[in-house]
């Protein structure tokens, strides 16, 4: 058997605070052999950066290795002197952060950047360190690679400072990469591009990979091996297509429960409650709090992890069987033809130069869930604030409940926002520091003098399951699920009929998640809401939505049912941007797509044109591949209740939904 | 939780009492404080008429603990008097300076647009000649009293709170939370009412007591350079001044104790600044 590339034994990791010191790795036992992919997957709070930054040595201060060994091929890097950790770690490891408009020295040019630890670590001259660096970029993918050279990190795009940041970790040819959620701050497109550059170059140079990740999708795809951890303790490590079929630990197996594309029936699995707080000792189970098979022997003592190549630290594991099956999803019967509560026409919204919102129409009637997918810069939020009434069109109409609001009074304007509300992506942002609960949540009844405020307010604790408790404290002492029901309580504080919800949920873990999407659709049916939900994570949005529509800058390519946007695409953009969404079902770890056939998957390249200057006729004509010449011309919505505007549609409009059955 | 709540300044007092370096701070100030205004009423000393019999007394000399100065002054009650000038004017320009910075920024802020960068550029313009050229002029112009002091210094002092305070306006005013409030239908009084101005605040208190720490030391520049307020009124800076004039006689009485003061003072505010920060933090409350 090979030699560990990369083996920790019982790591532990400690980072004082203002009061105490956290316990952020307790006893981490992992290895990489030469040339795998290990995915460590877990949520906030778990432990899989410090992990990787333990790794690394680059800990935040107050943080520091207290116990355990860190062996790189075979050595120790807690007993080596300090020149030799270093020279190991600059050279022999790479690293890549999660945020590359933060990870690159704005002051200094790309391939400086890239040729910098050429010349630290490998004493290269600044000429040949600097060819050497053009090698690299262009070995990253970059188009034109002398020139960018030369650029500055603000004038590249966030997949492509991703790239450098990656060209920056292979620059000493390193044996290992470590990549932090290297993808989380980009768009599902630009993931796709940048994973599959990840996997490339492992192959090509023969490294192996950590793969640090919250998300299961993205593991699912391109690890070996998994790690999960849960409150810095490995639960579970085994081989991802082992762990996704049949995940063991109970929390692994709640967690993947809990993604919304699990959902076979209307709910989601919620994992209840929050993970431990770390700074406490702890005993027995970290995950017996939440789980549902707990018995008192789990709190009792410590669980190893027990096993030979699939490991689970559980003393009730789930059974070893397949858990993996393509889901059955119930179509949503359709709403009932009503006059739509909001409806949109030829609206538009121009910032100075910059087209952000061009020309949409779309309806949203009582009671419906109406999904807006796009990617960053597509629009989508202006057309959730221009809903709400927080800006004003440049032109085109927006009618609520048969009344255009553009000629609203002050005073009707005011009582219009009685009836659509808005609901933040962060809550915390959204809510004044200052003000404790009972203050944020009587707001909106102070705005619009609605009198019994105390009343309402029990209310809406009850609708959102908070205690009366939350009403004394501030919003910093809240976990951002908890936030996500106040700010959820705070928008139907006014009894509104439509809440727009600008990503909801985009900044929660998925088990929280999971919990504010059963609330909101349990209100939704309670109290007969409208929702405008409005996302880039397209798995959500087709649990959610009954009908989705699919925006690329500043227009609506395509409308329709949810599960007909999803499944059967029309517009070549809808299908790029399914195609790139990473997940877990069977046919993705299995290669295969649902039909059991290989498919050919379409893949965008090429960068998002700007929105100061769009293209003419179709947007997307610059990075589709089948544009033509007509696609200068712009193509109209067309269709029946599947709208799409296109040239050339992947498949006509459907007339009945005879074909769902196969599907 | 459980706790019974507590009111908000008294969270805040607990943060504040938990920074060591604030309560000693505040300790310092009330101390120089009673010293300065409590003290004359205990040590009854003549501060007019000058004694030239008794010049240059040295420290210990009875009823005269800290010496006399050049002119006869008992040294202690000098420094007494010297300090309620000092503490006056401080205390008084600072909080002027304050004020005024405050509502000029806020304006520039809230308003934006053309309005934010006339009156902008009015600041900038202040700032680019240097204080202490400008203080001079005036004040060989005009002539020193406490109140010309004060409207002095804090003609020249708003240009810091101003900036800060326009910065401070414009971040808050496009902050999630006051947009959340006009999705719920308020008004701009509401916003700048109930979120602008309680999030500013500490801001601007913290600031306010760096403020008369700078005052104070502008008392003492001026006074320094002989352009404070004449004689036979005092004040540390000034006391100073005169003192150095008698460093290579030995007089070590004359220079120290003034000096000494206008530090511990100095210090006394940026500690009870520093501890104030704290108090207006939300996030540090503990239950």
């Amino acid at each position: 058997m090979t030699e560990p590339l990369l083996e920790l034994r019982d790591l532990d990791t400690e980072i004082a605070v203002r009061r105490g010191a956290v316990h952020a790795l307790d006893g981490v036992s992992l290895r990489v052999m030469p040339g795998e992919t290990l995915g460590i997957v877990g949520e906030s709070g778990s432990g899989k950066t410090m992990t990787a930054l333990s790794i690394m040595g680059l800990l935040p201060s107050g943080g520091r290795v207290t116990g355990g060994e860190i062996l790189f091929e075979g050595r120790d890097l807690r007993s080596l002197p300090p020149d030799e950790v270093r020279r190991i770690r600059g050279v022999r490891m790479g690293m890549v952060f999660q945020d590359p408009f933060t990870s690159l020295n704005p002051t200094m040019r790309i391939g400086a950047q890239v040729a910098e630890p050429l010349r630290v670590h490998e004493k290269a001259g600044r000429a040949e360190a600097r060819e050497r660096a053009v090698e690299i970029l262009r070995r990253v993918g970059m188009p034109r690679p002398d020139r960018i050279a030369g650029n500055y990190p603000h004038e590249l795009s966030g997949g492509m400072r991703q790239r450098v940041a990656i060209a920056m970790a292979l620059s000493c040819s390193p044996r290992l990469l470590i990549a932090d959620e290297p993808t989380t701050a980009l768009d599902v497109t630009t993931q796709r591009q940048i994973l599959e550059l990840i996997d490339d170059l492992r192959e090509e140079l023969g490294m192996a990979v950590i793969l640090v990740t919250h998300d299961l999708g993205v593991i699912a795809g391109r690890a070996d091996r998994v790690a999960v951890m849960y409150a810095g303790r490995v639960v579970e490590t085994a081989a991802t297509r082992e762990l996704f079929r049949a995940p063991r630990h109970r929390y692994t197996e709640a967690l993947l429960e809990s993604l919304p594309e699990a959902a076979d029936g209307e709910r989601l699995y919620s994992i209840p409650g929050l993970p431990p707080d770390l700074s406490q000792p702890l005993t027995g189970c970290r995950f017996a709090p939440r789980c549902r098979h707990v018995t008192d022997e789990c709190r009792a003592a410590d669980i190893p992890l027990t096993g030979d190549t699939h490991q689970f630290a559980c003393l009730h594991p789930a059974a070893n069987q397949d858990q993996l099956h393509a889901r059955v999803r119930p179509e949503r019967a359709p709403a009932a033809e009503r006059p739509p509560l909001l409806s949109i026409r030829g609206l538009v919204k121009n910032y100075g130069q910059v087209s952000a919102v061009a020309d949409v129409s779309f309806d949203v009637a009582p009671g419906e869930t109406f999904g807006l997918v796009g990617e960053s810069g597509c629009g989508k939020s202006t057309v959730g604030r221009l809903a709400v009434g927080l800006e004003r069109p440049s032109a085109g109409r927006i009618t609520l409940d048969g009344t255009d609001i553009a000629g609203l009074s002050g005073r009707e304007r005011r009582r219009m926002h009685r009836q659509v509300q808005l609901m933040f992506q962060d809550s915390y942002a959204a809510m004044n520091p200052r003000m404790r609960v009972d203050a944020i949540l009587a707001e909106p009844l102070e705005i619009q003098k609605v009198g019994d405020r105390r009343a309402r307010i029990d209310t809406l604790l009850d609708q959102v399951g908070l205690s009366r408790q939350v009403l004394e404290r501030y919003p910093h002492e809240f976990s951002g699920g908890q936030l996500q029901r106040i700010g959820l309580a705070r928008s139907l504080a006014l009894h509104p009929r439509l809440i727009v919800g600008d990503e909801p949920v985009s900044a929660l873990d998925v088990s929280i998640q999971a919990q504010v999407l059963n609330l909101m659709r349990d209100l939704q049916q309670e109290l007969g809401l409208a929702y405008v939900f409005i996302s880039h994570d397209l798995s959500v949005v087709d649990y959610m939505a009954d009908r989705i529509g699919v925006m690329y800058l500043g227009k609506l390519v395509e409308v329709g049912p949810a599960g007909d946007v999803v499944r059967n695409a029309r517009h070549p953009y809808t299908r790029a941007l399914i195609d790139a969404v990473p997940t877990i079902d069977a046919p993705t770890v299995e290669g295969l797509t649902a039909d059991g056939r290989a498919r050919e998957r379409i893949a965008i390249e090429g960068e998002l044109p700007s929105a100061l200057n769009p293209p003419t006729g179709c947007r997307f004509r610059t990075r589709c591949p089948l544009a033509a010449e007509i696609c200068e011309t712009e193509p109209p919505l067309t269709g029946d209740t599947h709208q799409v505007a296109c040239h050339f549609p992947l498949r006509p409009a459907r007339a009945s939904g005879a074909e769902v059955a196969h599907q | 939780m459980t706790a019974p709540v507590r009111s908000r300044w008294r969270l805040g007092l607990g943060v504040f009492a938990e920074n060591r370096l604030a309560l000693v701070g505040a300790g310092i100030f009330l101390a120089l404080a009673a010293f300065s205004f409590l003290g004359p009423f205990v040590w009854h000393t003549d501060q007019v008429h000058t004694d030239l019999a008794s010049v240059h007394l040295d420290p210990g000399t009875p009823g005269h603990p800290l010496g006399t100065d050049g002119v006869g002054y008992d040294q202690l009650g000098r420094l007494m008097l010297g300090g309620q000038t000092s503490i006056i004017v401080g205390l008084a320009a600072g909080l002027l300076a304050t004020l005024v910075g405050t509502i000029w920024g806020a304006v520039a802020g809230f308003v934006g647009g053309w309005v934010d960068s006339a009156m902008m550029r009015v600041v900038d313009a202040m700032m680019s000649i240097p204080a202490l050229f400008l203080f001079m002029l005036l004040a060989a112009i005009v002539t020193p009293s406490v109140t010309m002091l004060i409207v002095i210094i804090g003609a020249f002092a708003w240009l810091g709170p101003a900036r800060l305070v326009r910065g401070e306006a414009l971040s808050l005013r496009t902050r999630e939370y006051v947009q959340a409030m006009r999705g719920m239908g308020g008004t701009s009084g509401r916003a700048v009412r109930r979120h602008i101005v309680p999030n500013a605040i500490g801001t601007v208190i913290v600031n306010a007591t760096f403020q008369v720490a700078d005052a104070i030391l502008y008392v003492a520049y001026l006074s320094f350079l002989g352009l404070g307020v004449p004689p036979p009124a005092a004040n540390w800076g000034g006391m100073l001044s005169d003192g150095l004039a008698d460093t290579y006689s030995g007089h070590w009485w004359l220079l120290y104790p003034p000096g000494i003061a206008i530090i511990l003072i100095v210090l006394a505010f940026n500690f009870i600044g520093d501890g104030l920060r704290d108090a207006f933090e939300v996030r540090l409350r503990r239950r």
